[in-house]
């Protein structure tokens, strides 16, 4: 008895991050459309509901009405587990993360690493999902994405190590909390390269402009998910859209404070100490999925070899440098952020 | 039965039969794919021991990386099935030896040495408090500190030798110079020709 009381506890956490999350992915891509439509010049969606409100609606009927088509040279089994491998870790992430200050379903001391663990998995989608479709568009865009994922992971790794000395905790909401007093605490200021950093490869990790190489559809008609239709590739627009703002409430919590007020230590701290944390960690969120969406209106799509270099000998080496310094930084007490 | 059981029965039972899977798949991407699903399994299971730590590490390292290189290795390979499917009975003896070495070990110890296990493994590291990561990085950096830098050193070598042994500078290989490609200016691509130069 004890036992399913526990699990129907779990499932109800479960069902009010998880709900919430697929509608504001639906309206992510809705924000998407729109957003970059008036960047450049464009009216976006305006037919499905007003001001084509209803669009994202639409779009997820026919994707789940459509038929899944598998090629007929496709390893069959693994062509349909791969979206699920896509999709699980990307879900599964949401466990950790501290949604206010009373609210995450599971508050381990590893959360960090729990994060950086899943993350590396959702390659394997990727991977799977190009060898399987036996076509060679969809194995050019896996092995694309694989190499670049792996490049930008140690970068993003080497990043996440700069907050874990500053905050000299694994755990995520004792990372936020030793962010406290205002918006100068943040991590972002003594951390500003490691911060931008984490930044661009965050958006390399979830493959998206101007790294979207692996699904660069002026070369590889859609890359590593070509061949997939109907609700197998509903599944990996899914998982895209959740690592996108994924990405975002990470950068906020690592760097932003969280669910921080950013005017704590002002004189507009009693005034606001009414809004909850989520709706500061929300603004925050929508901020940078914001800057996500910029970019991709703006730049356009970088060439292989750079992003490679980027990544190695760029990234790699200012990361290292920058923990060296946080560590001379922590070892002279440099107020305000490292006091303990 | 607490959940820990069940956990623990379906994430062993998974353990074995995805490690038998491992040699007995034919195909080698399937064969990888069952590999990485036994270190999952396995990181499961340390996480039950509340070794936190290291089932996480398996799965970073393990999982994250070392199999994504394996398998992105793997897929590039044409390997010829019944070719692989040949030398199983030939190499069955060895196979045998190595399996029955292994598993009288591990009945030694689990006879001899399990009654000491137990609760004194998991608690002789409780020194600065209940957190299994924080108390296995103050070991390492004290007590380990030594083992731990020749470890590194060690590793340090084996990706210099790796790179020094695959990075050869071959003629026929082709590289761009980012530095000349940002510094190129409009007069070393085009030329302009006027209107007058063209009717001469």
């Amino acid at each position: 008895m004890n036992i399913i009381l526990t699990i129907f506890y779990i499932l109800i956490d479960i069902i009010i991050v998880v709900l919430p999350l697929f509608l504001i992915v639906a309206y992510t891509t809705y924000s998407e459309r729109k957003i970059i439509g008036f960047m450049q010049s464009r009216l976006g969606p305006t037919r499905v509901g007003p001001f084509g409100f209803l669009q994202p609606i639409a779009d997820v009927i026919k994707l789940l009405t459509k038929e899944i088509i598998i090629p007929s040279n496709a390893n069959k089994g693994l062509f349909l587990t791969a979206p699920i491998i896509m999709l699980v870790p990307s879900l599964l992430v949401w466990s950790v993360i501290p949604l206010s200050e009373y609210f995450v379903i599971a508050n381990i001391n590893a959360g960090l690493l729990f994060i950086l663990a899943l993350t590396s998995l959702s390659v394997y989608g990727v991977i799977l999902a190009g060898w399987a479709s036996n076509s060679k568009y969809a194995f050019l865009g896996s092995m694309r994405s694989a190499a670049q994922i792996i490049a930008y992971e140690i970068a993003m790794g080497f990043a996440l190590v700069g907050v874990l000395m500053a905050a000299g905790s694994l755990n995520l909401q004792e990372i936020i909390l030793s962010q406290r007093g205002g918006i100068f605490n943040w991590y972002w200021l003594p951390l500003l390269p490691l911060f931008v950093i984490y930044l661009i490869a965050g958006i390399a990790e979830t493959n998206r402009a101007p790294f979207d190489v692996s699904e660069g559809e002026s070369e590889i008609v859609a890359g590593f998910h070509v061949e997939y239709s109907g609700v197998a590739f509903a599944m990996f627009f899914l998982a895209e859209y959740m690592n996108l703002i994924l990405i975002s409430i990470l950068v906020s919590i690592m760097f932003f404070g969280g669910w921080l007020s950013p005017f704590e230590n002002t004189f507009l701290e009693n005034y606001l100490s009414w809004i909850p944390g989520f709706a500061w960690l929300s603004i925050k969120t929508l901020f940078f999925i914001f800057i996500f969406l910029w970019l991709r209106a703006t730049l356009p799509r970088y060439r292989y070899d750079q992003i490679m270099r980027l990544g190695w000998k760029i990234f790699l080496p200012i990361t290292i440098i920058w923990i060296f310094l946080e560590g001379i930084m922590i070892y002279y007490k440099i107020e305000p952020w490292f006091i303990a | 039965m607490n959940l820990e059981i069940i956990i623990f029965y379906i994430f062993s039972l998974l353990l074995l039969s995805s490690s038998i899977a491992v040699i007995m798949v034919n195909n080698p991407v399937k064969s990888a794919i069952s590999l990485v699903l036994s270190f999952f399994s396995s990181a499961v299971l340390w996480l039950l021991l509340n070794a936190e730590f290291l089932s996480i590490i398996l799965i970073l390292v393990y999982v994250g990386a070392v199999m994504v290189l394996f398998l992105f290795v793997v897929m590039m390979l044409d390997i010829n099935i019944s070719r692989t499917e040949e030398g199983f009975v030939k190499y069955l003896p060895i196979g045998i030896i190595v399996f029955a070495t292994i598993a009288g070990l591990l009945s030694y110890f689990f006879y001899n040495q399990f009654d000491n296990a137990g609760d004194s493994i998991i608690t002789s590291i409780d020194l600065i408090g209940k957190d299994n990561t924080k108390n296995l990085g103050y070991l390492l950096y004290t007590e380990y500190l030594l083992a731990f830098e020749i470890a590194a050193i060690i590793l340090l070598l084996g990706i210099i030798s790796a790179i020094t042994l695959t990075h050869k500078k071959s003629e026929t290989n082709k590289y761009q110079n980012p530095g000349d490609q940002v510094n190129v200016s409009k007069n070393a691509r085009l030329k302009i020709i006027s209107d007058e130069d063209r009717a001469r």
